[in-house]
Parts: structure tokens; C-alpha cells; sequence
């Protein structure tokens, strides 16, 4: 290789790191980030369009080099150079594939820990082992699977601000939402800002899903058993909520909305809604004290 | 290569070719094991399912499940591992070019087989439990079911051995392949019966 | 050559055959038939889904169609797809004169036409609506019958599949001609073990759970139930166990065709021969430890998920080996732009993005917002649409010519390959954002936020259905009046071109000489030895007879 084709080979790779950086950053492809768990994840998707991004122009380029560069000439029936292998490339693009997938899979492992996705095995489980540490040792195989939680637990990370607790219910084709510290019931789900939330979820009839788009966070509701999902939202407004596991034919009737208020406006809701369900006043007076 | 001018005759020639006698060598043997090997997957499917169920349900069996008997599945399990051994003694005989023996044993070993099926059904009459009580009976019904369907076959592919092995030389000390596939599907299904048996009658005695 | 050897005749096609020739192309032609009948679905889903509101079809038939099409085009078309060119390949490529179960193989035909219409009658009795993944509870209690049709369905032509397996596998290793060992075998081949590995060690455990299942909804039993008792992510396990290793089943023959089409076309050999041999072993076993990606936000608690991120990304690595060889083989070669390759490249480009969108969904965090939503349509027809697909139409119109002995078309296959490209990009690149925003899939009804890019896709549907029929008329057109083809259009080297075009029923006259590799292009083979033969085959690869 001469001098000047280096050179080449370096622009183009400076140029091919510069666009895939830049495009990792601004694709602009996710809806707005509504929660601590959203930006998370958003980091770690823009990384990954960076480097797929770099991937894709690499493979491509060299697709399309290819075909304008070296095309059979009318009339040449000679055969190309008889190159059957090329052990150091091959073990580089065996390594760095290797070392893309480890970064890529450490990365999502921390995320997912921050977003207490290995908690509900860590602490919920724990405890009912040690329960069941006094029963009879054939028995402790025996775990009870309706208890066993699944889903998105209590970040470790962050201070620990006891969460606002939902029941959710799953049924076909709507989602029905339970306060238990009020007894409020809605088909609406309203939280308010800057606090952990924690649904447990079950379900009443099939499987569904409960989907936030802009909370990047999914669970499936499992009839029979308990999940449960927990988020800290971050911005007030009004998002989607969606059922994304295949319910029935109205599946995509499924929806509901989810209304991040602000801590005033959540009391002022949580107020006019048990009002308006008639319960005892001492509920509301306790949260009005929190 | 043969080049055979009719067409006609092609579908003969095929056939001829896959018992092995002409041109190819039999590569039968090879291709039952592959199928055993994939129908071991079905086997360890149906186990994964029952141990999921028996680690994963809060009691196991479900309550009001009652005991199930040993008796009768013990003597089966005896008689299904003793006719592994019978029919053994058949195929050597077979390679001893005796065909009588051959009869002999592979007979034992179908009643044998007939005999585990009687048991079977006597167990199904019996219990006290329907294929719908509750999730153990269903994986009961369902495992010893499915291995009863094997085993049925199984005497059925011993029958057919049985009937061609009146016609003279269809079987030999040199040509045995339906024998050595009977014999091996025949040990299959016997070691799945043990698997099956630890786990769904032994596992469940505590 | 004067002495006179038989050929097919075109009844033959039509009948039970145990021929290996007529068996392929008869896999190829009911595939392809069942890809129109699952387009046409998917052509009157897309249709619905131009606008947000369930106004053509009810949501039912909605879900009825989905469930069908995506049950059609993987069950009926892509794996008997693969089979048709392994069928018709594997005995040509080894050198011998047909599979080594032949009556075996034309019942695992045989099971495929029945078996598609006993589907497709599902429609008069309601056809199943829970998708092709069909997860109880829902499967239970949205009609019985269609739903039974489904799982007799699946398990003939799981049967079918694995039937078809056996042989492959005895074939391929027992049957190779004398001097062929298994590092000179087309890589074809080695693709084909790969599979059948997938096939004989999956399907089975499908076949255990399409049996619990069929029990749950008929017999009313409860393993999948948890009205009764039972639990429906045993169930989930069970089936990905089978269908992840099914995506790969549906893909590495074709990974296989691209193995093939590439060197000769390109005119060099293939690059890193045994990388590519051994990564397709690699990418099925891999395949077998990684089922429960597609289920991170359902019943598996977090190390699980943890577990199967992992197992999954790694299979980035032997993937990521078989694209840069194919892109190092074609570099510096000499490429014929045909349509056969334009195609195998079309392939590359395309499954390149499937590929790595599957490692984004294969993370967790990640997939727990696109799971179930159009980004994974988007993948999932990136890399079956346009992997599979892409290749499968490169395997033939490479080898048309050897099949039916005429040439094809060429002006009519690059129109061909520029409709399928366009129309494909454009139905499938915009479900990505599509699915990002918030779209899920499986509903007949959506947001009317994201109309105006469902109506692209809806368009670029269209055009994929258009550019079926430059094909149709190509195929005809060639079977009718094309160019007879010589014995070695293309100048290659696998033994499939030492015979006639179309091959004598035999599939050789006398026994082909292994005189090069299958890939040794531009290597100097002239020196091998003065044998008059193997000089007559050298001048018809170098193109000067
Ligand atoms: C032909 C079929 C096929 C193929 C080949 C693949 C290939 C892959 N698939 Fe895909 N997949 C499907 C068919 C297929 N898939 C289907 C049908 C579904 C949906 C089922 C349903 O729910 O209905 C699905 C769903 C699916 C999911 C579940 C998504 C969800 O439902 O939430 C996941 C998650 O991990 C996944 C991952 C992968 C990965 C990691 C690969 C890998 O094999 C891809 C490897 C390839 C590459 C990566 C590209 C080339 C490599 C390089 C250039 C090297 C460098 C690259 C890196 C370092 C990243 N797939
Ligand atoms: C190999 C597999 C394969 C292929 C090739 C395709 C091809 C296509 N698919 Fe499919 N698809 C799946 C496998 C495949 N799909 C699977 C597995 C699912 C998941 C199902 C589920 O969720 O359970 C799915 C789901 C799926 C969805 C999501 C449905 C939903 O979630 O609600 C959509 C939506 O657009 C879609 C569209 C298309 C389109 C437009 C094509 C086009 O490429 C089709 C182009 C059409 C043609 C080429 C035929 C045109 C022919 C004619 C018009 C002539 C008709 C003539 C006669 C009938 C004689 N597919
Ligand atoms: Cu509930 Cu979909
Ligand atoms: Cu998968």
C-alpha cells in the first residue's frame, strides 16, 4: 500500500467515526424521555445506533465499492485472485465484534440494574426464602410461584423514597388501576412527578402488557401470578399507556393514559377522586399529611 | 450407475435402492438414530415441563392428589426392563442364522409388551384421579400416555418382525435390519420408561 | 455423449416421484404458491392498516390474517423453501445419484400440499387469531377449531421437517462420493448439517407443547392454563425453545445459497472456507441456548434475562464471521452483475440490518420498550424478508438454468430485484421508527399519529407485491421459449454443472471427477493431470468452449 491511500483510508475512517457519532446522537427516532429509566435507556440505545451505524457504513461501503470497482470487463473470462483466506483479518473481525457485543452487554446489564430490573430476585426472593428456611427442607424447593415477582423492582441506586404503590389489573380490553393507600379507583393512571412509582400488575382473563412508550419500560400481566414495574417519572404531562401483548381482537383498542402531575396537582386529583368515590375522609387526611 | 431406459421402472429401482441391496450401502441404521435422538427431544420435553411444574407449584403434587400405587407400575417395570434382555437373546440368535430363536424370543418379548400395556390400562382404570383433576394427573395421563403410544408401537414393529420372519431368508445372520431397529427403538422406549418412572411415580413419594 | 439418457418428463412433477430432482423443484413451486397466498394477507392486512381505524376487516379477521400469514410464510414457505434447494442440491453437490431415503423423502413432500390446504380451510371454521406464536391463555378461548387446525397444521409440517432432516444428515455424511472429505464438501452442505441439527433437536419440543396445548383446548386439561391451575410461560419456553432455533432454520440454508452464488459470480473463491463451515455449527448451537430473548418482558425474572442477553449477542460474533467473508470474496473479484447476484447482494445489504437490529432487541433495557411493537416486525422481516427471501431468489435464478434447462431472462430479473429492493425498503426500513414511537403490532387499529408512515409502508407493500409478477412472467417466458441453457452457464465449479442441464435422471452419465475444489477460482488447475476429460471441463469453466 502507498503513502497516499493511508491517508485515504484514515479520512475515511475519522469521517466514518464522525458521521456515526454524530447520527448516534441525533436520530432523533425515540418520543420524549419521561422518566429516570427513559434517559437510561436512551444512552444506551444512542450507543448502540453508533456503533450500528458504523457497521452498516462499513459493510455497505465495502458492498458498494465492490460493485463499482471491481466489475467483470465484457469479454474477461479470467477468474479473480485466488485468495482463500487471511488469518490476521479474519481474527480481527472475529475480535472486535467479540469485544463490541462484551461492551454492549455490560452496558445493558448496568442499566437494567439501575433500573431495578434484578432487584425483585435480590430482595423480595430473599426474604422468602429465609420465611421458608423454617419449614421442612423438602418444602423449600416448593416456591411459592404466585408471589414470586417479576419486573422492573427498586433501583439500588438513589434515595429511597418509599413509592406510590398501584394495583393494576389487566382485563380485556382495559386496564383498571387500584390506590390502596386512598382506595381510589381509575381507569386513568395519575402519578405525581419526581416520585417512585410501583405497580403490581396481575391480570383477569389472558396475558397483556403494560407498555409506556415514554418510559421505555414494559411488562407482560401474567393472569395467576404477580409483576411488577417500578419508575420514577421525571416530567409531567400526558403519555400513552398500551397494552403490547396480543389480547383479543380489540388488542389495540387497549389503552389508557398515563398523567404525571405535578405533587400539588396529584393531591388535588387524588383528593377529588376519593371524594368522589364517597370514601372516609381520615384517608385522605393522612395523605393530605405525607 | 445403472442407466435404466424406462422410466417407469425408476419408481422400482428407488425402492430397491433404499432396503440396500442395490448399489448403496444401508445407511438405515444411521437414519433410526437420528430419530431417536429427536424423539428423545420430544421425551425431554414433556420431562422439562413436569419438573417445571413440580419446582415452580407452591405444593407439588396438587393437593388432594392422592397416593398413586407402586405395585402395579413396579411389576411393569420390571417386565419392560426383563424383555429388553429377552429380545436381546433374539437378535443373537439371529446372528447365529436361528431363525426358530429369533421367533422364540422377539414372541416372549411381544407379550411381554402386551403384558406392560395390560398393566398400564389396569393402573388407568384404577386410579383415582381423571386426565382433567389436576395439573399432576393431566402430566401423569399425559407422560405415561405418550410412552404408552411408544411402547405400542414398539409391539407392533415386533409383530411385523414376527411376520416376516416366516417368509424363508428374509432375515439372516448378514441381514438384520429390521431386527436391530425393532431391538434398539425397543431399549429406547425402556430407558425412557425409567426416566419416566423415577420421576413421576418415585419424585412424588416424600 | 451420443448414448441416450432418460429425463423427467413434465407428468413426473405432478406425481409421487422419489426422485430428489423432482421432490426439490415440487417443494420449490408449493412454497412459492403458499408465499403468494401469504402476501396476498399480508397485501389485504396492509391495506387495512392505511388507515388507523379497523374499517376493511373486522378486528378478528384482522388477527385471523396476521396469524395466518405469519404462520404460512414461515411454516409453508421459507423451511420447505430451504428443503426445496436442499433437496435438489445436496445429492448433485456430494455426487451422487439421489438422497439416501428417497421413498422417505417424497412423503415428507407429500405431507406439505395436504397439510397447507388443511390449513388454509381453517377459514371456514375461523381461522386461529393468537398469532403464530399462539400463547395461551388467549389460544384457549378464541376458538377452538381454527385454533386445533393450527396445531395439527404445525405438527405435520414440523413432521415433514424433520423427516426431511434425516435424510439430509445420512446424505450428506454417508453418501459423499469416494474423494470428497468433509472440508471439500460445497458449503451448501455444511449448512444444510447445521440446520438439520436445529431441526431434529428443536422441533420435537415443539411438537411436546403443541400436544400439552391441544390437550388444554380440548380435553381441558390445565398445563397452560392458570384458570386451572397450569402456567402459560411453561408454555412460552417450550415453543421459543423450538422457534428461536427456527429463525435459524429458515436462515442458514440460505446462508448456504449465499455461500455458493457469490464465489462464482464474483469469479474468486470463497473466503475463510472453514470460518464460514464452522461458524454456521457455531451459530447453531448458539441457537439452542438462547430461546428466552423472546421473552424479557414476560415471566423470567431478571438473571434469566440477564443469562439470554448475553448467550444471544454472542451469536453476533459467528454471524459477523460469514458477513465479512462473503464481503472479502467479493472484493477484488470480478463480478458479473446478473440477477442472481444482484440479489445475493441484496441479501448482504439487507440482512446486515436485520442483523443489527436483532442485537439491539437482544438487549434488555432496549427490548423491554420495542418488544412486541413494529421495530421487531421491522427486524424480523429484515432478516427473513431480507435475508431469506433476498437469497432464495438468488438460488434461483442461479439455478434456473440447471432445474429446467433454460435460461432466464436477465432484463426481466434485474426489474425484478429493483421492485423487490425498493418495495421492501420501503415497506419494512419505516417500521423502525415506527415501532420507537410507540406503535405495537398486532392491531388492527393504531394512533392516527403514526398514519401518514403507515401509508408508506402500505405503498411500499404494494410495490413488493408488483415485482412478484416480473418474476411470474420471467419463469413462464424462460420455461417457454428461453435460451436453452448449457451444462455450465455460469462457469462453476460445484459438481452440479458437470451434468446435463436439466441432470439425467440419473444426475450424472458417468462419475463426475472431483479435478478442483468448489471454490477454486482463478487457481491454476491446469497442471493436475492430462486426463482428456477433466481438460474438456477446465475449457468450459474458462469459457473458451
Ligand atoms: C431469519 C430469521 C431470523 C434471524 C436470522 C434472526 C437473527 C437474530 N435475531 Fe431475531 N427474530 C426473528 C427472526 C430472526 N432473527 C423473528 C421471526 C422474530 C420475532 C418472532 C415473533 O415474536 O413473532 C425475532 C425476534 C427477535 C428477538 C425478540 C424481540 C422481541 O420480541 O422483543 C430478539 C431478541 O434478542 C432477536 C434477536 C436476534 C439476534 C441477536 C439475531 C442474530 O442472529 C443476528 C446476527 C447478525 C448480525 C449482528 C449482523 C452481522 C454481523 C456483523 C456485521 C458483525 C458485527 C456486529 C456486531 C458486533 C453487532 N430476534
Ligand atoms: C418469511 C416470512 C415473511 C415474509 C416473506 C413476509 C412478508 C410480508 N409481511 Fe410479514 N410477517 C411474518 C413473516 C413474513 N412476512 C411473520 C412471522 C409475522 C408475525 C405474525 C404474528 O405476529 O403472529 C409477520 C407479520 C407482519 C406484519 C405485522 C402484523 C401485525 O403485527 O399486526 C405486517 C404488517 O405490515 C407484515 C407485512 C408483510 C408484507 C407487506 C410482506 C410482503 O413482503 C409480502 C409481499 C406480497 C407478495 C409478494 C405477494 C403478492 C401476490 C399477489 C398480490 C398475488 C396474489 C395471488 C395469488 C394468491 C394467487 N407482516
Ligand atoms: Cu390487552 Cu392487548
Ligand atoms: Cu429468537
Amino acid at each position: 500500500m502507498n503513502i497516499p491511500s493511508n491517508i485515504l483510508t484514515l479520512i475515511l475512517g475519522v469521517a466514518l467515526t464522525l458521521i456515526s457519532l454524530w447520527y448516534g446522537q441525533n436520530h432523533g427516532l425515540m418520543p420524549v424521555a419521561a422518566s429516570q429509566e427513559a434517559s437510561e435507556v436512551d444512552g444506551l440505545f444512542n450507543l448502540m445506533m453508533t456503533i450500528a451505524t458504523g457497521l452498516f457504513l462499513i459493510v455497505e461501503g465495502a458492498i458498494v465499492y465492490s460493485v463499482i470497482k471491481f466489475r467483470r470487463k465484457e469479454g474477461d473470462l479470467t477468474d479473480g485472485p485466488p485468495i482463500e483466506g487471511n488469518v490476521p483479518l479474519e481474527i480481527l473481525w472475529t475480535a472486535i465484534p467479540t469485544v463490541i457485543v462484551f461492551i454492549l452487554a455490560i452496558y445493558s446489564f448496568e442499566v437494567y440494574n439501575t433500573m431495578g430490573g434484578l432487584d425483585p430476585m435480590a430482595s423480595h426472593d430473599h426474604q422468602q426464602m429465609m420465611a421458608e428456611e423454617t419449614m421442612e427442607s423438602s418444602q423449600l424447593l416448593a416456591m411459592d410461584n404466585s408471589r414470586l415477582a417479576l419486573g422492573l423492582g427498586q433501583s439500588p441506586e438513589g434515595e429511597q423514597t418509599p413509592p406510590l404503590e398501584v394495583n393494576v389489573n389487566g382485563i380485556q380490553y382495559a386496564w383498571i388501576f387500584n390506590y390502596p393507600e386512598t382506595g381510589t379507583v381509575s381507569g386513568e393512571l395519575h402519578v405525581p412527578v419526581d416520585r417512585p412509582v410501583k405497580l403490581n400488575m396481575t391480570a383477569g382473563d389472558v396475558l397483556h402488557a403494560f407498555w409506556l412508550p415514554e418510559f421505555r419500560i414494559k411488562q407482560d400481566v401474567i393472569p395467576g401470578r404477580e409483576s411488577l414495574l417500578t419508575f420514577t417519572p421525571t416530567r409531567t404531562g400526558q403519555y400513552p399507556v398500551i397494552c403490547a401483548e396480543l389480547c383479543g381482537a380489540y388488542h389495540g383498542g387497549m389503552k389508557t393514559t398515563i398523567t404525571v402531575h405535578s405533587t400539588e396537582d396529584y393531591q388535588q386529583w387524588i383528593q377529588d377522586n376519593t371524594f368522589a368515590q364517597v370514601e372516609t375522609d381520615g384517608d385522605v387526611a393522612l395523605i393530605g399529611d405525607r | 450407475m445403472q442407466s435404466s431406459a424406462v422410466n417407469e421402472s425408476q419408481v422400482v429401482i428407488d425402492s430397491q435402492q433404499e432396503s440396500g441391496h442395490h448399489g448403496h450401502p444401508d445407511h438405515r441404521m444411521f437414519g433410526i438414530i437420528l430419530f431417536l435422538i429427536s424423539d428423545s427431544m420430544t421425551f425431554l420435553g414433556f420431562f422439562t415441563a413436569f419438573l417445571i411444574y413440580r419446582a415452580i407449584m407452591p405444593v407439588w403434587p396438587p393437593e388432594g392428589t392422592p397416593e398413586l400405587e407402586l405395585l402395579v407400575p413396579i411389576i411393569n417395570t420390571v417386565v419392560l426392563v426383563a424383555s429388553s434382555f429377552v429380545m436381546h437373546k433374539g437378535q443373537v440368535a439371529l446372528k447365529k442364522n436361528d431363525i426358530k430363536g429369533l421367533q422364540l424370543w422377539f414372541g416372549i418379548t411381544a407379550v411381554m409388551g402386551v403384558a406392560f400395556l395390560l398393566g398400564q390400562s389396569y393402573e388407568y382404570f384404577n386410579a383415582e384421579f381423571g386426565l382433567t383433576t389436576n395439573l399432576f394427573a393431566s402430566c401423569f395421563y399425559a407422560l405415561t400416555g405418550f410412552h404408552g403410544l411408544h411402547v405400542t408401537v414398539g409391539v407392533l414393529l415386533i409383530l411385523s418382525v414376527l411376520w416376516r420372519s416366516r417368509t424363508e431368508g428374509h432375515y439372516s445372520s448378514s441381514s438384520h435390519f429390521g431386527v436391530e431397529a425393532a431391538e434398539i427403538y425397543w431399549h429406547f422406549v425402556d430407558v425412557i420408561w425409567l426416566v419416566l418412572f423415577i420421576l413421576v411415580y418415585l419424585l412424588q413419594m416424600s | 455423449m451420443e448414448q441416450v439418457h432418460p429425463q423427467r418428463k413434465w407428468q413426473d412433477y405432478f406425481g409421487f416421484s422419489t426422485d430428489h430432482k423432482v421432490i426439490g423443484v415440487q417443494y420449490l413451486v408449493t412454497a412459492f404458491f403458499f408465499y403468494l397466498v401469504g402476501g396476498a394477507m399480508a397485501e389485504v392486512m396492509r391495506t387495512e392498516l392505511a388507515t388507523p381505524d379497523p374499517d376493511l376487516v373486522q378486528p378478528e379477521f384482522y388477527n385471523q390474517l396476521m396469524t395466518m400469514h405469519g404462520s404460512i410464510m414461515l411454516f409453508l414457505w421459507i423451511i420447505p423453501a430451504g428443503a426445496a434447494f436442499a433437496n435438489y442440491l445436496i445429492p448433485l453437490m456430494i455426487g451422487t445419484d439421489d438422497m439416501a431415503f428417497p421413498r422417505l423423502n417424497a412423503i415428507a413432500f407429500w405431507i406439505i400440499p395436504p397439510g397447507g390446504i388443511f390449513f388454509l380451510c381453517s377459514f371456514f371454521v375461523g381461522a386461529p387469531q393468537a398469532g403464530w406464536t399462539s400463547y395461551p391463555p388467549l389460544s384457549l378461548v378464541s376458538g377452538v377449531w381454527g385454533e386445533e387446525i393450527w396445531i395439527l397444521s404445525v405438527l405435520l409440517l414440523g413432521l415433514s421437517s424433520m423427516l426431511g432432516a434425516f435424510n439430509f444428515v445420512t446424505t450428506i455424511l454417508k453418501m459423499r462420493m469416494p474423494d470428497m472429505d468433509i472440508h471439500s464438501m460445497p458449503l451448501f452442505c455444511w449448512s444444510m448439517l447445521a440446520t438439520s441439527a436445529l431441526v431434529i433437536l428443536g422441533t420435537p419440543v415443539l411438537a411436546a407443547a403443541l400436544i400439552l396445548l391441544s390437550f388444554d383446548l380440548i380435553a381441558g386439561t390445565a398445563f397452560f392454563n392458570p384458570a386451572g391451575g397450569g402456567d402459560p410461560i411453561v408454555y412460552q419456553h417450550m415453543f421459543w425453545f423450538y422457534s428461536h432455533p427456527a429463525v435459524y432454520i429458515m436462515v442458514l440454508p440460505f446462508f448456504g445459497v449465499i455461500s455458493e452464488v457469490l464465489p462464482v459470480h464474483a469469479r474468486k473463491p470463497i473466503f475463510g472456507y472453514r470460518a464460514i463451515a464452522y461458524s454456521g455449527l457455531a451459530i447453531s448451537f448458539l441457537g439452542l441456548i438462547v430461546w428466552a430473548h423472546h421473552m424479557f418482558s414476560s415471566g423470567t425474572p431478571g438473571w434469566l434475562r440477564m443469562f439470554f442477553m448475553a448467550t444471544t449477542m454472542i451469536i453476533a460474533v459467528p454471524t459477523g464471521i460469514k458477513v465479512f467473508s462473503w464481503c472479502a470474496t467479493i472484493w477484488g473479484g470480478k463480478i458479473s452483475l446478473n440477477s442472481s447476484m444482484l440479489f445475493a447482494l441484496g441479501f448482504l445489504s439487507s440482512f446486515l440490518i436485520g442483523g443489527l437490529s436483532g442485537v439491539m432487541v437482544a438487549s434488555v433495557p432496549f427490548d423491554l420498550h420495542v418488544h412486541d411493537t413494529y421495530f421487531v416486525v421491522a427486524h424480523f422481516h429484515y432478516v427473513l424478508f431480507g435475508g431469506s427471501v433476498f437469497a432464495l431468489f438468488a438460488g434461483v435464478y442461479h439455478w434456473f438454468p440447471k432445474m429446467s434447462g433454460k435460461m432466464v431472462n436477465e432484463t426481466l430479473g434485474r426489474i425484478h430485484f429493483i421492485l423487490t429492493f425498493v418495495g421492501f425498503n420501503l415497506t419494512f426500513l419505516p417500521m423502525h421508527p415506527l415501532g420507537l414511537q410507540g406503535m405495537n403490532r398486532r392491531i388492527a387499529l393504531y394512533d392516527p399519529k403514526f398514519q401518514a408512515m403507515n401509508e408508506l409502508v402500505t405503498i411500499g407493500s404494494y410495490i413488493l407485491a408488483v415485482s412478484t409478477f416480473p418474476f411470474l412472467i420471467n419463469i413462464f417466458w424462460s420455461l417457454w421459449k428461453g435460451k436453452k441453457a448449457p451444462r455450465n452457464p455460469w462457469r462453476a465449479l460445484t459438481l452440479e454443472w458437470q451434468t446435463s442441464s436439466p441432470p439425467i435422471i440419473e444426475n450424472f452419465e458417468e462419475e463426475p471427477v472431483l479435478w478442483a475444489g468448489p471454490y477454486d477460482y482463478g487457481i491454476d488447475t491446469e497442471s493436475v493431470d492430462g486426463d482428456e476429460e477433466v481438460d474438456d471441463m477446465l475449457a468450459e469453466v474458462a469459457g473458451s468452449s
